[in-house]
């Protein structure tokens, strides 16, 4: 089409189009010349005004398309400014309140596509004009639209239950929402389950956290999946849908009240396999519970170890024993589920880093190393030793060495503050020193105590004895002479000297790092992971719960690291978040779905079996789309062969005047 | 001089079928010729290009022109009809979309030369005589029109009222457009094509046999198989464009057993024909692997022949990319 009959109109009468280019202060304006910007769309076929602003989404902004549209009578508005992703909406609903379809509507991004990604003003000006008479062509054609409304699924998806996830899904549960709580170890409660006391008061992770791991079990409003992982979602805000993989625990879960005499009866007298709940400082029988408080309250058959999986000629003392209940179940395989949910929380948490990984401080190599976390297990009083300081060769240590920082702040592992090492080495000071009367030394790096008590936590443990040396350990070796002791070596800066300590026991303040399988969650939810691998805020300030897929809420390590109160309040904020938005009942959608002209469709069925998401139907001789199941994502308009499916907002004309207007001067 | 309406055919780019079409119409065709006074067609009546010249400017009612635009002379008389036609008529896929001459855009004019008078395995041509434009022996002198590098379709070089789709246009489509142009009333906007606007499916006797999901992990070529007669032919491997395809024909060529191969062009609502085409076959490859796709794909040994058999010149591609520079003196047009 030509200029000259562009300006006879359309389909839809002659347009009287507004123009509007915003100079985002100056980040827009600096780069182009948004008065030349101006006065070239003012002269596009159909302009009725044009206009330069300084920030469009403002108030005062918003007024003057509002005015322009009830004194000039426009009908169609134009606004270069930024991405869509932020202002569309703000400018949609102006419009609206200026009398007119929203979707009368085209935004130009010439912000982030052009003044941030340029800096040759005039080459940047011309790309603007292009972009602004691409949607000053494209919008004459647009239609009148209305959103569509669906209604919001009430049900959340919780998945990952760690603190994190049990706190939420308890929230939303006491509000009267179901929650379907998906974990995928065989009892919630993630590390926290692990620890003795948790720092800085002091409490008894167990005394807080299990009455909260029972009342999840008993919520009526809650169902527990373990041994369970979310293998693919679909849908989108409001209306999701999950399929979950719930591995075999060879075990009734209905059936078994973990009274837990198969585990007595096992015939393996003693555990032959290391206790994963307790990093291997224990063994478990094939037949176990994770550990003591585990919820739900149920065993389960590790296949590996069990001699009725290796062998199938095993007396099977346990299904004896459990007769009555007949609870054990050889032949369970893996099965699939499916939920329907409105919203998600993800609460996967985070893995501690491997301290293999730095050979120099040899764990793994030399007896008296261990993990912070391995400690955890040795103080707490369900732990292997039942809370006594046992080293691994028996012994009771009298010289503690504590390391921080391994694998955190450190450019060849990982560069982020961990967050809470520091503060639970001073717990594993304390209650080593407690349990052991040990000298204790902490080589720190900085000690990094911003948190409520935090400080206050430091002075005391300082008081209590222990040795606080600033310098980073540069290698752990044994002492000379079979002692089975080992030396730590560290520049102590505060003396400006090589220190070299022999200890009893060394404690690695290994770091927080992502979980390992962060990539292939951050796919399934369609999330992202910054940098260092924990999934991506929506806005580290303004949205810091929120992700960038709408009805898809974050809590907890699996977004950075963080101690318990943080991660707590954060599983409040996300169950908020969703609270919100099912209180709102309902969500608008883009109108930007694709329908099938009746007439003209030929009833080829090349679309059915096309669109992802299941949305055609075909019936007496035409295809169909289902208006609430289309997403617009256009597959099957650009497939239909004789060119009779359409999508709103995406028409042909729209389409291809855009083209034709962005490439007039090429 | 008789005062029935004047109708006039001519033929450029084409290879006689569309004529054929027209005495195949057998008895109707009388009735027409009863109708009408032909005075111009150049294969069946006598008459010379002055004899049209001497006419009046929109004295013919009607001109029908089969093939597609390839040299000057049928650019020339294209303007000439034109220009003594009230409606001008598009007669048959060559005029429509370029046709299978149009299949020519796909080398250039020296390429198409140097095959035709060198190379082929037959030529025998040891003085390399090229057709020249003029040619004076003792004093006479011939001429020859100039070849142009491309192909063209009818619209790209005047206007035109109808089009009149096929290859060659169905007995009922030439009816329906000749019924309607005597009658007078009733006559769609300019540019239409006059056919259904639908595709060939919804006319096809086989419809209602076609899976709603198609997944091919094989293409068949029709000597290949044998064809079960009642079965969608595309469920049978078989590139079957009539998804694609505009209807009107009466699906006649899947009545002998033969899939679609595209002539009455796309609908109103298409583009690009081909585009489309491809589309259409291509999402019924049964695969994710790239390189399975390719496989399965390779199956159709002749892409460009097969889903723009019809259309190239009409198409988004119009033509492939010169490997030569435009010669300077190419002829105007290009
Ligand atoms: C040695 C050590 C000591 C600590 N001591 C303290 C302390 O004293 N005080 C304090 O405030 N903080 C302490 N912390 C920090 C504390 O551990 C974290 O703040 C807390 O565990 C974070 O909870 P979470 O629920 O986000 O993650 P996690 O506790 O890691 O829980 C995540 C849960 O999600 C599950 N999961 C993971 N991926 C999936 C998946 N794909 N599908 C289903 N389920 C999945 C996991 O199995 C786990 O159950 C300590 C940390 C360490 C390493
Ligand atoms: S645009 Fe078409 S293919 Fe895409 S979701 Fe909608 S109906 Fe399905
Ligand atoms: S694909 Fe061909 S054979 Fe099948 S229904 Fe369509 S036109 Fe008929």
């Amino acid at each position: 089409m030509t200029e000259a009959n562009l300006s006879a109109g359309n389909g839809n009468g002659s347009p009287r189009i507004g123009v509007y280019v915003c100079h985002c202060g100056t980040n827009i304006s600096a780069t182009i010349d948004v008065v030349a910007a101006r006065d070239v769309a003012e002269n596009l076929p159909g302009v009725v005004l044009s206009r330069e602003y300084k920030y469009m989404c403002s108030d005062p902004g918003q007024e003057i398309i509002k005015d322009d549209i009830r004194e000039l009578g426009l009908d169609r508005i134009v606004v270069a400014s930024c991405s869509p992703c932020l202002h569309e909406e703000t400018f949609r609903n102006a419009i609206a309140d200026g009398g007119l379809n929203p979707y009368f509507f085209q935004m130009v991004n010439i912000r982030e596509h052009a003044s941030w990604v340029h800096k040759d003003i005039k080459a940047a000006t011309a790309k603007a004009n292009d972009l602004i008479r691409a949607a000053v062509r494209r919008v004459r054609f647009h239609r009148p639209l209305e959103a569509r409304r669906v209604p919001i699924d009430p049900r959340v998806l919780v998945v990952g239950g760690g603190i994190a996830g049990i706190h939420s899904a308890l929230t939303l549960a006491d509000a009267g929402k179901k929650v379907y709580l998906v974990e995928r170890e065989p009892s919630i409660g993630g590390h926290m389950a692990m620890f003795d006391k948790t720092f800085p008061t002091l409490d008894c992770a167990a005394c807080i956290l299990t009455p909260k791991m029972t009342q999840v079990r008993a919520h009526p409003n809650i169902e527990v999946m373990t041994m369970s992982e979310v293998v693919e979602i679909d849908g989108f805000v409001g209306n999701y849908r999950a399929k979950i993989k719930h591995k075999p625990r060879y075990i009734l879960e209905d059936a078994c009240v973990g009274c837990l005499e198969c585990i007595d009866v096992c015939v393996f007298r003693n555990g032959k396999t290391p206790d994963e709940f307790n990093l291997g400082l224990s063994k478990r029988k094939p037949i176990y519970i994770p550990f003591p408080q585990a919820v739900p309250q149920v065993v389960l058959i590790d296949p590996e170890g069990c001699i009725e999986f290796r062998t199938g000629r095993c007396k099977k003392t346990c299904v004896e024993v459990c007769a009555e209940r007949n609870a054990i179940d050889f032949t369970q395989e893996e099965t699939f589920s499916e939920v329907e949910i409105g919203s998600v929380i993800i609460s996967t948490g985070f893995k501690a880093f491997d301290a293999r990984r730095l050979p120099q401080y040899g764990y793994g190599r030399l007896d008296p190393v261990y993990t912070a976390l391995e400690v955890e297990r040795l103080v707490n009083a369900s732990g292997p030793t039942e809370g006594e300081i046992v080293l691994r060769d028996g012994s009771k240590p009298k010289k503690v060495g504590i390391i921080h920082c391994i694998g955190s702040r450190d450019k060849n592992t990982n560069v982020h503050c961990s967050r809470v090492c520091c503060m639970y080495s001073l717990k594993l000071a304390h209650l080593v020193k407690e349990k052991t009367d040990a000298e204790i030394y902490e080589f720190f790096i900085d000690m990094r105590t911003g948190g409520k008590g935090f400080e206050e936590f430091m002075l005391r443990v300082k008081e209590e004895g222990v040795t606080m040396i600033r310098g980073k350990v540069a290698e752990v070796y044994p002492e000379a002479g079979n002692t089975g002791r080992v030396v730590l070596q560290a520049e102590d800066t505060f003396l400006g000297m090589v220190r070299k300590i022999p200890v009893d026991m060394v404690i690695l303040a290994t770091g927080i790092e992502p979980q390992a399988d962060a990539e292939d969650v951050r796919r399934t939810f369609n999330i992202s992971c910054s940098t260092g691998g924990f999934f991506t805020e929506r806005h580290p300030k303004l949205a810091p719960v929120s992700t960038f897929t709408d009805g898809v809420f974050l809590a907890g390590a699996c977004q950075a690291p963080k101690d318990i109160p943080d991660t707590v309040a954060q599983a409040g904020a996300a169950a908020a978040e969703a609270l919100a938005l099912i209180d709102a009942g309902h969500i608008e959608l883009e109108p930007n779905t694709a329908f099938v002209v009746e007439e003209e469709c030929s009833g080829c069925k090349t679309c059915v079996g096309l669109c992802p998401f299941s949305a055609i139907g075909y019936d007496e001789g035409k295809a169909s789309i289902n208006e609430v199941l289309c997403k617009g994502c256009g597959t099957c308009v650009a497939a239909c062969p004789s060119g009779s499916i359409r999508q709103n907002l995406f028409e042909d004309e729209e389409i291809f005047e855009e083209i034709v207007g962005v490439m007039a001067n090429v | 001089m008789s005062d029935k309406p004047k109708v006039a055919f001519y033929w450029c780019a084409s290879c006689g079928g569309c004529e054929e079409a027209i005495v195949d119409l057998a008895e109707q065709l009388l009735d027409v010729a009863a109708a009408v006074e032909i005075v111009f067609w150049p294969v069946a009546v006598d008459g010379k290009r002055s004899d049209i010249e001497a006419m009046e400017d929109g004295e013919i009612l009607a001109t029908f022109i089969n093939g597609a635009i390839r040299t000057t002379e049928q650019e020339e008389m294209v303007h000439l009809l034109r220009q003594k036609s009230q409606v001008l008529l598009a007669f048959g896929s060559c005029a429509h979309l370029g046709g299978i001459p149009g299949l020519a855009n796909q080398f250039d004019r020296e390429t198409i030369l140097e095959t035709v008078f060198d190379s082929t395995p037959s030529t025998v041509n040891p003085e390399k005589v090229r057709p020249q434009l003029e040619f004076t022996e003792n004093g006479h002198s011939v001429d020859l029109p100039g070849f142009y590098e491309t192909v063209r379709t009818l619209d790209q070089v005047t206007e035109v009222d109808y089009i009149v789709p096929g290859c060659a246009p169905t007995p009922n489509i030439i009816g329906g457009a000749v019924g309607a142009l005597l009658s007078g009333d009733d006559l769609p906007p300019a540019g239409t094509v006059l056919a259904p606007d639908t595709a060939l499916c919804d006319e096809c006797g086989r419809k209602e046999t076609k899976p709603e999901v198609v997944a091919i992990s094989e293409w068949k070529r029709p000597h290949e198989v044998l064809i079960d007669e009642d079965l969608c032919l595309l469920a049978q491997g078989l590139v079957c464009l009539g998804p694609a395809t505009r209807a009107g024909c009466g699906s006649l060529c899947i009545g002998a057993n033969m899939p679609c191969s595209g002539c009455f062009g796309p609908t109103s609502r298409v583009r690009d024909y081909g585009g489309k085409a491809l589309g259409a076959i291509a999402s019924l490859v049964d695969s994710d692997d790239e390189a399975e796709i390719d496989k399965i794909l390779a199956g159709i040994p002749d892409p460009v022949g097969t889903f723009y058999r019809y259309s190239l010149p009409a198409s988004r591609l119009r033509r492939a990319p010169m490997e030569r520079p435009l010669e300077v003196a190419a002829p105007k047009g290009e």
